[in-house]
Formats: C-alpha cells, sequence, structure tokens
C-alpha cells in the first residue's frame, strides 16, 4: 500500500542541520494497523508527514499502490491526499469558524461529487463516531475528546484507504483515549488500512505491527 | 461551486469584520471620488443643458496676437466684425452663434442692488443652445435689426427681480444701468461652469453697450459654430483655419505689432484643457504633477492598502488552508477561492461606492454651491472604476496565491 525507500529528510536552517530522517525503509501492507513510537524530537511526525504526502523527503522514494509520487505536481498530489488518504492531527486541526458538519464535509469539497449530497455522508461519518447529535455546534463548543472524533469522521467521510494519525489520542485523558482507539480499531476492521504514531504503549500493543524510530532512524 | 466559495468569501468577512470594513472603506471610497470626479469633468466638459450639442460643436472662445520677438503677447476675446467675417460666414457649418463674454451688471429692486451677468447674443444663440424657455420666446433677427430694447432673463434672475412672484413676467420691465428693457422670454438657467452660456440676463446684441461696432480683431465676442454633423467637424475646422491663415501679416492692434495670429476652432473640452495648458511648461509640469499626485492617493494607497490587507487576511489563514490542503484541496482551488473572496468584497465596495455617489451628488446639486448643477452618474465611469477596483482585486489575489502555492503544509500545521 505505502512503500517507502531509502528516505531521508534534512531540515535546513540557517545556522544548523537536522537530520529528521535517516535511510527509512518501510512497506506498509493492506489492511495493516501499524503503530509508530520513539522519543520527542525522533521523526515519528515527520515520517508520517512524508507518508500523507504532506511533506516531501530530501532523498528516497515514496510509493502509494505501486506507483513512486516523487514526479507528480500539485494537483495530482492534491487528488491521492483527498482519495486515499485520511489524516488525524494531535491538536485536531478544526477549522473553528465552520460547523462540525462543514469540517466534516471538507474532503468532499474537492471532489467531483455525484450521487448523495455531501451533507449525507458528512452525517453517516459522524454518527459513526457517535457525534450524530453535534452537526451543528462549532469546535470551540466541543470537548477534546468530541473534536477528535470529528477529527475522524473528516479522515473518513471520503472513505480513504489509508488512515495516518499522528498521536491521535495524546491530548486527550485515558478514557477518552480508549474510545477514540475503539473506533480506530473498528476502523480497520472494516478494511482500514492505519497508521498511528503514539507514545502509549498500551494503544501499541493493541496494533499489529509496531515501529520504533530513534534520531531519525528505524530501531525496529 | 461558485456558490460556495462565495459563501465562504461572505464567512471570511464575517470572521474579520475590522479588515473587512477597513478595506470596503478603501475600495468604496476610491470609487467614490473616482465616480464624483469623473461626474464633475463630465458635468464640466460634456454636452449638457443647454449646451446638449456640444459634440458636434466647436468654440473658438480666443485670439492670441504675438509680436515678431514672440516675447510680447496680446490674447482674448475678438470683435464682433472679425467673427461676422471669419466665422460667421462659414460655409460648412448647419449655424454660427456669436456672443459676448459674461459682462457683470447691476440692477435695483427698489433701493437694493441686484448683482448679474449679463451676455449680448445674436439671434442664432437660441438655435445652436438649446435653453428650455418656460416663458415666452428668444429674441429675433428682427428685433436685432430694430435694435429692440428688450431682453431673455432666467428663472434665478427673474426669482429675484420680481420677488418670487409666479406671474408669468413676459413683457414686464426691467431696468438695468438706467435703461428699461422688455421682457420677451424666460430661460432656465445655465450653470456658472459653463461660461458661455451663464448669464442672467440676456441682449441683443445691437443693445446698449456691445461694443459690437468696434473696428480692429479683438473685442469682446466669442462664437460657437455648429456642425451639421460630429464627422464635418474636421471639415469645418479646416475651413475656419484656412482663413485665419489668409489673416494679412504683421499687424497693428491698438499699438500693438504681430507677427503672428491665432484663432482655433476647438471642440469644448480640447479648448477648456488647453487653457489650463496655455500657462507655459512650468504650470503644465504642476498640472501634471498633481493630476499624477492626486491619482496616486486615489488609487494607488487605497490599491496598496488593499494588496496588504488581502495577503494578511489570507496568510493569517495560514493553518486552515494547510487543512485543506491535506485533505485535498488543489492550490489552483484555493486560488479561485481568494480571487472571488476579492472579486466579491470588490463588488460589495463598488455598490457602497455607487450609493455614497448619488448622494454626494445629490448634495452637490442641491446644494446651490453649483447654480443650476446638474451632475450625473455616468454608467462608462462607473464601470470603468469597478474594472479598476476589479485589477487591484485580482492583483491583490495573486500575491496571496504565490505565497500559498510555496506554503509547505507540514509547516502551516504546525503553528
Ligand atoms: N521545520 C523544521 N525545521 C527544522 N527542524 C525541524 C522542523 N520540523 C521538525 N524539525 C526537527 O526534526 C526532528 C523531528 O521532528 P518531528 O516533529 O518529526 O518529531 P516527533 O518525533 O514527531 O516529535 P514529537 O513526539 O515531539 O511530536 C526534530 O528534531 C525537530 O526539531
Ligand atoms: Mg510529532
Amino acid at each position: 500500500m505505502i512503500t517507502l525507500q531509502n528516505i531521508e529528510k534534512v531540515y535546513r536552517t540557517s545556522t544548523i542541520e537536522t537530520l529528521a530522517l535517516n535511510n527509512i525503509n518501510l512497506d506498509i501492507k493492506k489492511g495493516e494497523f501499524v503503530s509508530i513510537m520513539g522519543p520527542s524530537g525522533c521523526g515519528k511526525s515527520t515520517l508520517l508527514n512524508v507518508m500523507g504526502l504532506l511533506d516531501e523527503p530530501s532523498k528516497g522514494t515514496v510509493q502509494l499502490d505501486g506507483q513512486p509520487v516523487t514526479q507528480y505536481r500539485d494537483k495530482e498530489l492534491a487528488r491521492l491526499r483527498n482519495q486515499k488518504i485520511g489524516f488525524i492531527f494531535q491538536s485536531f486541526h478544526l477549522i473553528n469558524d465552520l460547523t462540525v458538519l462543514d469540517n466534516v464535509e471538507i474532503p468532499l469539497l474537492y471532489r467531483s461529487q455525484n450521487g448523495k449530497p455531501r451533507q449525507e455522508y458528512a452525517k453517516e461519518a459522524l454518527t459513526k463516531v457517535g457525534l450524530s447529535n453535534r452537526v451543528k455546534h462549532f469546535p470551540k463548543q466541543l470537548s477534546g475528546g468530541q473534536k477528535q472524533r470529528v477529527a475522524i469522521a473528516r479522515a473518513i467521510v471520503g472513505n480513504p484507504d489509508i488512515i495516518l494519525a499522528d498521536e491521535p489520542t495524546g491530548n486527550l485523558d485515558s478514557a477518552m483515549g480508549n474510545e477514540i482507539m475503539n473506533i480506530l480499531q473498528q476502523l480497520n476492521d472494516d478494511g482500514a488500512t492505519i497508521v498511528m504514531v503514539t507514545h502509549d504503549e498500551q494503544m501499541a500493543k493493541r496494533t499489529h505491527r509496531l515501529i520504533r524510530l530513534f534520531d531519525g532512524t528505524q530501531v525496529l | 461551486m461558485l456558490l460556495n466559495y462565495i459563501k465562504i468569501a461572505w464567512k471570511v468577512l464575517l470572521r474579520h469584520p475590522f479588515y473587512t470594513f477597513i478595506t470596503l472603506f478603501g475600495i468604496s471610497l476610491t470609487l467614490t471620488v473616482l465616480m464624483v470626479l469623473t461626474s464633475f469633468l463630465d458635468h464640466l466638459l460634456g454636452g449638457h443643458y443647454p449646451e446638449n450639442k456640444r459634440d458636434r460643436s466647436l468654440y473658438v472662445m480666443l485670439m492670441v496676437q504675438r509680436d515678431s520677438s514672440l516675447t510680447g503677447r496680446n490674447s482674448g476675446p475678438m470683435s464682433f466684425k472679425f467673427l461676422t467675417n471669419y466665422a460667421k460666414t462659414l460655409e460648412s457649418p448647419e449655424r454660427v452663434t456669436i456672443f459676448s463674454a459674461f459682462n457683470s451688471s447691476n440692477a435695483y429692486v427698489g433701493s437694493q442692488k441686484i448683482k448679474l451677468n449679463t451676455k449680448f447674443t445674436d439671434a442664432d444663440f437660441w438655435q445652436v443652445m438649446d435653453f428650455e424657455f418656460l416663458e415666452g420666446k428668444p429674441y429675433t433677427e428682427q428685433h436685432i435689426r430694430n435694435g429692440s430694447y428688450v431682453v431673455v432673463i432666467t428663472d434665478g434672475f427673474k426669482k429675484q427681480y420680481f420677488e418670487n412672484t409666479n406671474e408669468p413676467v413676459v413683457g414686464k420691465d426691467v431696468e438695468i444701468e438706467g435703461i428699461h428693457y422688455k421682457v420677451i422670454g424666460v430661460v432656465k438657467g445655465s450653470p456658472v461652469t459653463r461660461p458661455i452660456t451663464y448669464a442672467d440676463v440676456f441682449f441683443p446684441y445691437t443693445a446698449p453697450k456691445s461694443n459690437y461696432q468696434r473696428s480692429g480683431l479683438r473685442g469682446g465676442f466669442m462664437s460657437v459654430i455648429l456642425a451639421k454633423d460630429k464627422s464635418d467637424l474636421v471639415a469645418v475646422r479646416n475651413e475656419f483655419q484656412g482663413r485665419i491663415d489668409r489673416i494679412p501679416l504683421p499687424g497693428v492692434e491698438d499699438g500693438f505689432k504681430y507677427a503672428q495670429l491665432e484663432a482655433k476652432a476647438e471642440p469644448y473640452a480640447e479648448n477648456f484643457i488647453g487653457q489650463i495648458l496655455d500657462g507655459g511648461p512650468g504650470l503644465k509640469t504642476i498640472f501634471f504633477g498633481i493630476i499624477a499626485f492626486v491619482l496616486f492617493m486615489l488609487l494607488g494607497l487605497p490599491a496598496i492598502n488593499l494588496v496588504n490587507v488581502n495577503v494578511s487576511r489570507i496568510m493569517e489563514r495560514a493553518s486552515e488552508i494547510g487543512i485543506r490542503k491535506a485533505f485535498g484541496a488543489p492550490v489552483k482551488t484555493l486560488v479561485w477561492q481568494f480571487i472571488v473572496e476579492n472579486i466579491f468584497i470588490t463588488f460589495l465596495g463598488g455598490a457602497i461606492a455607487l450609493i455614497l455617489t448619488l448622494i454626494v451628488i445629490h448634495l452637490i446639486n442641491s446644494s446651490g454651491w453649483i447654480a443650476y448643477a446638474d451632475l450625473t452618474i455616468n454608467v462608462n465611469v462607473f464601470l470603468i472604476s469597478l474594472l479598476v477596483c476589479l485589477v487591484f482585486g485580482l492583483l491583490s489575489g495573486v500575491l496571496p496565491a504565490l505565497r500559498m502555492s510555496k506554503l509547505n503544509i507540514a509547516e502551516a500545521l504546525k503553528s
């Protein structure tokens, strides 16, 4: 599903160079639930961003379904992000001026949408995460766990093959975290491929495979 | 999709009421000033009451005589005789009128003095100009031949002299500078911004004190030549110029020896601008300098403000843009969103400006600041100003778009 070869990511500022990812080789299979762990600053988010086409590696190739995306331009990358990938962020990243429903609809805005109207899909996704009674709310009116469930609804509304979650439970208490984890597991059971960054060994144990990073290098 | 963009744009504008206010303020102020100014220019230079036929009229307002060293110069209106010989008798035009520049005079109502402007004209004046007669009729060739003591007055003067009477005053007597005249007609007055037709009282040129018999080239008269058709203007001009060129040089006028002589039949606007520019290169530089400066102040600053406000407004939304991109928004789509947003706000500004302009114009027209002012909004002017704003709107959409296409999603989401 996702194949990374010899991935290297260097951040250059005027004074220092940081090697955030160093020769990463990875293959995520369809239907897998993979977790990534490692100390703060070891490159987990960077790795997830590269996988999700949100950031370009300095070296190496990223393949999606066997297709290298290195040569792709904005339009094609946008289409891939839109159709194949759903992102969940640690800090939710909802748009505060839009209602819950409008937030969830966002991925559908950038598709030529046929059939059922966008709202139906968005409501369906919200039902899956148990928030069908909050559609008209604004993000500020929601708890952290509710926000993250809206974010999950947004990630799954377009039925992507891959869900990339960067510490989805990092800002939540353990009960809420467990609930989110249950939703993700359900999605995985329904066929979604999931890659999740986490600090929590308990969460990681519930996934199929664990990848450990240390200073930008894969150690497990 | 467009409706969606507009919906988003509307939400964004509401989200930043202060910026929106500043932007709208800038746009509508620019457009308002632009529209009022052009409306005023149109009022000055366009064909309006009673000079409705300006588009096929040529104005002969000034003769310039220069001596052989080109240091001495003598200029001003012309003699009635000169205009009769050189303009009135032209063959190509439909009609030619000769009239005096306006003179001031006094009349008395009881012991109260009324200052008034008078004008001596021929009978053709009433054919070339489109005065509206509220009462009576213009004087005719007959009156002029007989040297009748008749006058055409304006409604404004009627009000003053006859103390707001609503009764018709044709046939009544007015006394000006000790001489009695019979009112033969009352016209709706012309604004002072049209000096050719502006006066309170019109006399036949054979009335006393017109000096129409003065010999020589210079005097107190001017002329408007009405061509049969707009397309004839060049031919008429050439015919007139041909006659001027045949005037023997050098000559003497009131002791002034001139070697060069210039009298032009020009469209009104050309004449108007020519007079402003006639003051030599220094004045010309100042004139264009001021125009450039005013244009910059009126258009440049709001444009810069517009660009600036738009860029910062959009950059402030970096994280939103990051989110949208992460979920599949192509840069092209986002760029369109911003352009629609800018166009939308421009149209809002345009609508406000239209209302403001109508108000300002109404105020000018009704304030009495210019008597008989009749400013209107010119549709072309409005469309052009809107276009200018649209261009600025587009420009200010392009800059953020460039920044945005370079925006790294991961970076944008970090903040
Ligand atoms: N834009 C940037 N410019 C410079 N260095 C960066 C930039 N982004 C990340 N880094 C560096 O790259 C390294 C990896 O960062 P990354 O965010 O991937 O870490 P992480 O494993 O996600 O950490 P955490 O668990 O705290 O989220 C860090 O050392 C960080 O300082
Ligand atoms: Mg991280």
